[in-house]
This record gives structure tokens, sequence and C-alpha cells, in this order.
């Protein structure tokens, strides 16, 4: 026979002051819990939807990012003709050689500069990267100094609204268009013509091609090929993967970080949850007794105790997972340590999360009720009523 | 000493709840102390820089070079002691994850101004002489089992291809506060390599070290080198060592602040756990107290007993926390020496520990002291009865 839900329920109220306070302690593991898992997630989901499936991303052969990459005109020159690159509506190679560099700038509000990622851009690279949308303005003429500027590098940088202009290179850009990528990391870039910007950096190599698959299935097809060919020092990856090896050892430290966070402070809250326990326990030997003397069983004892605990840890989770999702309003810029450039990115609360966040809730409330439960369990009928 | 036998015997009636509460200080005190020596560790560059120590870049950033040329111009400006100058490698050893700080610099002015680097003599003379010569530092050698004479095959990721050295030194740091895991190799050996296979990346570099005559002129000095190079193809951008590296750091600075931010949340957590504590503990004795007050001790006599034994818990937690978190901080330097080269405990955190301890304390014994003193006298002993 169970002892009834709404047992275990009540007396959690009986007492609010530990009830909060216990739960208070697990909804802040919770919170960290779920914040870096936020945080990690947010920063795969940008990268990840930076690149598409379909499309391929050259780069010089061991280069871990564009910035260290150089592609010479002619290798460019080959891979745009290359057989598997597919022909876009105008009938043109749907290929876009660029150059991709580093600047300094400095940050709106502070003077600090921070890194930031120019791109020059083909004719064709807008067209193939259909995440990237102009919003105000227009696209930068080829052979003058305009640049466009994503939307999270207009609200952070100086000098990036539309109208605006930003020093660099000797030279000064107006910004006359601005454009929004969604939450992909090209919002966090500034995109100008690849021919005036090799010619004022005086660097004349492509960083990156990237071009469409006619048959994107095909891709490792096509990668052999490339990689064999005696012309090209170079290697060949899908855009997504490219994109998403950027960002993995962030996302990897930041995990590491959020596990480490969750064991060391949930075993704080756990010995919370068993100190809590323990003494409702230890209040309510007489009662037990008469529970037991009543007919209900070791184990029905047993599971409204845990029931109880579980109770603290469901409202604990909930509590850490409500302070938690206002983190969504929330956006994060950070240097990525792999690509030294700033990247913004948003706190993303998954299904996953959720669920995750509640089990670890669930999870301390088990922890920390179970050795006070199974003590209320074994405890001797005759000598518990005694006490009372 | 009577009242700290009171407060100890007080703490210690309800052993297993006491033991607990202590515990969970314990491991609050040590992941605080730990997350602060983190945030230390991260900005170990910038507390080891040198103030008479410049480094001069190009203006657009730090990918690209400046012409070797520069080098003769900036020895001439006035306030200049020495000059050196070096470029970034980025090259791993073996595989990708075996990531480490290396360098290409000219080596015998590099020494002369990095003078925190301490080296064998013969092993220095050895390491001038071959060009393919390099030099470890003490903590990198151990990772990878380097020994001198050792050959060493890296594969670069900025200049392309294998690139084999002989390992002439290993040298260790002045102090505690030095790397001792950078890989340092001639930039002779870079620049003949990349002039025949790139000549675009020939004769240049990447960055200048400058000693300056007194660490006041920096800002003068600075101004003079970079007003040299204004208007020229490559601008330059000088500025201390120490504001070099902050620029790195300050990028990761959202990071740091959340390390920081959850540092304190886990205070927050124990607060909670303790604050419990303390209230089921006057709770129980609530008549206890009232029997004091009746026999004449004040408000005040019943705080202090409260926060007293508030204290004794805490502060047993956190001396036991703070114990731990040194040979903790060893375990992280050698699991996490490649990540964090310098890993030392700060004599502020353990003042923030203690402090921590404190407010905790304090926190957790206003609320039921407050209830001790102000529940009047027969109810509380009616309560009882």
């Amino acid at each position: 026979m169970a002892v009834p839900f709404m047992y275990s329920y009540r007396t959690l109220w009986t007492r609010k002051l530990t009830t909060a306070l216990t739960a208070i302690g697990m909804a802040l593991v919770v919170f960290v819990f779920a914040s870096i898992a936020m945080l990690a997630e947010g920063l795969e989901k940008t990268l990840v939807e930076t690149g598409s499936p379909e499309n391929a991303a050259v780069v010089r052969k061991g280069a871990v990012s564009e910035v260290q990459s150089a592609v010479t005109r002619e290798q460019a020159a080959i891979l745009e003709t290359w057989p598997g690159v597919a022909t876009n509506r105008d009938g043109n190679a749907f290929a876009a050689k660029e150059l991709v560099v580093l600047i300094s700038l400095p940050k709106r509000g502070t003077d600090k500069p921070s890194n930031v990622v120019i791109r020059g851009v083909s004719p064709v690279s807008l067209e193939l990267r259909p995440q990237v949308k102009l919003i105000e303005g227009r696209m930068p003429r080829a052979g003058t100094n305009e640049i466009m500027a994503g939307a999270s590098i207009t609200r952070r940088f100086e000098g990036a609204g539309l109208g605006e202009t930003i020093r660099f290179a000797m030279r000064d850009w107006k910004v006359v268009g601005l454009f929004d990528a969604g939450s992909t990391g090209f919002s966090s870039e500034i995109w100008g013509d690849a021919e005036t910007l090799m010619q004022a950096f005086r660097r004349p190599v492509y960083s990156i091609v990237i071009f469409r698959m006619r048959s994107p299935d095909k891709f490792l097809e096509i990668k052999k090929g490339i990689e064999s060919d005696p012309r090209l020092t170079v290697e060949a990856k899908r855009e997504t993967v490219f994109y998403e090896e950027q960002s993995r050892a962030l996302a990897t430290f930041l995990r590491v970080l959020g596990t480490s966070l969750t064991v060391i402070f949930s075993l704080g809250a756990v010995i919370g949850a068993m100190i809590t326990m323990y003494s409702a326990v230890a209040n309510r030997v007489s009662e037990i007794g008469t529970l037991r003397a009543l007919g209900f069983g070791q184990a029905s004892i047993l599971a409204a105790f845990l029931l109880e605990s579980l109770f603290i840890g469901v409202i604990g989770g909930a509590l850490g997972l409500i302070m938690a999702s206002f983190l969504q309003f929330l956006t994060i810029s950070t240097m990525n340590f792999q690509t030294f450039a700033e990247l913004a990115f948003s706190f993303t609360l998954t299904f996953r999360i959720a669920v995750q966040s509640l089990v670890v809730a669930l999870g301390m409330g088990l922890v920390g009720g179970l050795l006070p439960a199974v003590k209320a369990s074994r405890m001797n009928i005759v000598d518990a009523l005694r006490t009372g | 000493m009577l009242l700290l036998k009171i407060l100890f015997k007080n703490a210690f009636r309800h052993k297993l709840r006491t033991v607990l509460t202590i515990l969970g200080m314990t491991i609050a005190i040590l992941a605080f102390g730990i997350l602060r020596t983190v945030v230390d560790a991260w900005y170990a560059g910038v507390e080891a820089s040198q103030a008479n120590r410049l480094i001069t870049r190009n203006a657009i950033s730090l990918m690209f070079s400046l012409p070797i040329s520069y080098a003769e111009k900036i020895r001439q400006t006035e306030g200049v002691e020495k000059v050196s100058w070096g470029n970034w490698f980025g090259a791993y050893y073996k595989e990708e994850r075996n990531f480490f700080a290396n360098m290409a610099v000219e080596p015998k002015s590099h020494l002369e101004i990095v003078d925190e680097l301490v080296l064998d003599p013969a092993q220095k003379s050895e390491y001038l002489k071959d060009r393919r010569g390099a030099i470890a530092g003490r903590k990198l050698a151990a990772r990878f089992g380097w020994k001198v004479g050792d050959l060493i095959t890296l594969k670069g990721t900025i200049y392309p291809g294998d690139w084999d050295f002989v390992l002439k030194g290993i040298y260790r740091g002045r102090d505690e506060t030095v790397d001792e895991s950078v890989f340092l190799f001639h930039w002779d050996y870079l620049n003949e390599r990349m002039k025949v296979q790139n000549p675009l990346e020939a004769d240049q570099a990447g960055f200048y070290f400058i000693e300056i005559q007194s660490p006041e002129m920096a800002a003068a000095v600075s101004e003079r080198i970079d007003a040299i190079f204004k208007n020229s193809l490559a601008e330059t951008l000088t500025e201390t060592e120490r504001a070099f590296q902050l620029s790195f750091v300050s990028m990761t600075e959202a990071i740091m602040m959340a390390i920081q931010l959850v540092s304190v949340v886990v205070i927050a957590i124990i607060m909670a756990v303790s604050a419990n504590t303390m209230a089921m503990s006057v709770r129980e004795r609530l008549a206890e107290y009232a029997t004091m007050r009746t026999l004449g001790f004040g408000a005040g006599t019943v705080f202090i007993l409260i926060f007293g034994e508030s204290a004794v818990i805490t502060f047993t937690g956190a001396l036991a926390g703070i114990a731990l978190t040194f040979p903790a901080a060893g375990l992280f330097r050698s699991e996490l020496g490649q990540y964090f080269p310098i890993f030392i405990v700060k004599g502020t955190t353990i003042w923030l520990d203690l402090a921590a301890a404190l407010v905790v304390a304090l926190v957790s014994a206003v609320v039921p002291a407050f209830r001790a003193a102000t529940t009047p006298i027969n109810s509380a002993l009616r309560r009882a009865v």
C-alpha cells in the first residue's frame, strides 16, 4: 500500500523556509548547468548554420581557419573550373573566391579594440549563402571603397552603422549596406569587394574558395580529385564541417567547464537536500512509527520520503530553468581561440537542455533524499512510537 | 575560551548535520578558490609582463606583418635600448591537438631582452650557433619527452610543410610566473625557407620586441616609433607588453566574467545550505535561548552565540577548503598544464575565501538570531513543553 501522494506534498509546505532554501540551492546549480549548456549550444548552432551542406570550402592544406589560409589566383582559377562545380542561373561557375583577413576595430562605448573578420567577396558570394540577407542599403559596388556590415558588427563596433565610415588599410571605407545572417557567424563579419580589399591590404592571394557542388553526395569524389591534383596544395571540406571545426575547441571548453561545475556545485546542493531530509525524518519519528503501525510497509515509507525530496528537486529545477530562460535575451561576444576573431552568439534553450536540467535537479533530489529515506524506512515501529 | 567551547559544543550537537554543512562549505570554498585561480591564470601573461618592454606590430591586425627593414629604424629611435623581432609560427607537433606556443625569433637579441628565460651557457651557445637550433621550456619538453639533441619535426599551419629542428636547450623560468611551455627557434631558418617557398612572406617580422631605457618613457617612445611609419604601407602600433597581452585577454573577457560570476554562485548555493542548517538548529533550540534570556542574557549575547556557531561551521569548512585548494591546484597544473602554464593560488584568493566564509556565517545567522532574540520568551518556552 502506498502512502498518499498528497502526504509528501503537504509536508513540504509545513516547513516553508527550509524547503525554500534547499530548493534555491538546487535552482542555482540548475541555473549554472543550463546557462553553460545553452551557451555551448548557441555557439555550435551559430557555426554549424554558418555553412551549407551543398557547399564545399577549399583552403590551403593544413590551414585550420580561413585567416591562415592562402589560395593563389592560379589555384583559384583551376578550382573555379573544376568539373564538380555547379553553374548558377547566369551560366557562370557557382564559385566564390574570397579574401578573409582580421582587422582590429574599436568597440562602441569603449576604446578597446577587438578582432573583426573582413571578407572580400565575389559577386556570387551572396547567392551561395542563402542565410545572408541584405536588410538595409545596398551591396558594395566592385572597385569602390564600400563595404557592408553584419548585424552584430553594426551594434558592437564604432563606425559600423549605415552611412558611417571605418578606417583601415590606409583608406576610409563607407558602410553602404547592412546585412543580417541570422544567428550565423557571418553576422559578425564585414563584407567588401575581394579585388579592392586585396589591393588595399596588399595581399594578392585569396583565402578560401567556396563552391556549390553539382551533386553534393559526390563530395568525397570531388575532394579526392582536388587533393590529388599536383597543381593544388589545398584541401576541401564540406562548408558545414569546416565552420563546425572552428568552434570545436571553444564549444568543448564550455561543455567541459559546464559539466565539471555542475558536478562540483551539485555536491553542495545534494548536501543541502540531505540535511533537510534527515531533519524531516528526525522530526517525524513518531509519525513514521504511526504510519508503519497503520500498515504502511517499509517500501511505502521509503517512497514517501524519496518523493518529498524529488518534489524539492522539481521546484529547484523549475526555478533554475525559469531563471536561465531569461538569458535567451542576451548575446555574448567573445574571441574564438581558433580563429582569433570576435564572434557573437546567444544563449539557446533547447528542449534537450530543459530535460537535462530537470534530470540534474531530480538526480540531486534523489541522491540527497536516498539515505534519509532509507533511514526512515528501517525504523523499528515500537521504538519509533515510543519516542513520540 | 569558554565562549569558544560553548560555540563548538553547540555546533556539534547535531553531528551529522554539522559535518554535512562543513563538507558543503569545504567543497564550495574549494570550487571558489579554483575558479578564482583559473581567472588569475588567464591573466597570468599580463601580470608577468615587463614595464620596460614595448611590442610593435602592424596597425591593421596581428596577422599582417612588418618589413624587416623597420628593425634598424626602430633601433635608431631615441629611448630604444635593444630591438628583437619574431613571427608567430603556429605549428603543432604530430597531431593538431598537440598545440603550443611556438615562435621564430632573432635568437641573440631575443634572449638579451627576454632575460627571464634562464638557459645554461653551453646550451645557449649551441642554440645560437645552429640555424636549425631551437629551445623549449622545461614544461613543454617534459610534455613531449624531448631531450637536448632530439630532432623535432613540427607541422606548420601558417607556414605550410614539415619543419625540422634540433633541440639545443631547455630553458627554465627565472621565477614561477614565467611561461615554461614556449618553443623558440631561429627567425633566419624560417626566412631562408620563405625566400624559396613564398617570397611574398620573406623578410617580414610579425612583431618587434623593444627594450626601452626606462619604463617612464614607454608612452613617448611608442609615439615616436609609430610616427616614423605613419602613412607608410605598413603602419605600426606600438604598445607596452602589458597592453599587448591585455588586448588578447580582453577579447575573451565575456568568458572570464562568466567564470567569475559562477564563482559567486557557488557561494550563494552554500549560503542557502548553511542558512538552512542554522535555521533548523535555532528552531530546535528556541526554548534554550528563551531560558537564557529569562536568566538575564541580552539579545546581543544570543546573537553572538548563534553567529559564533555559524562562524565555527563556515570557518572549519573554509579552512579545510583552503587546505585542499593547494593540492587541487597542483593536480590542475599537472593535468591541464598545456592550457594553463601558470597556475598559482594567490594570496588574495585566500583572503576572499575567508571573506566568503564570514559573509556566509553572517547571512545564515541573521534571520535565526533575529527570531531567537525577538520571539516572546513565554511563547518560546511554551513551544518546548
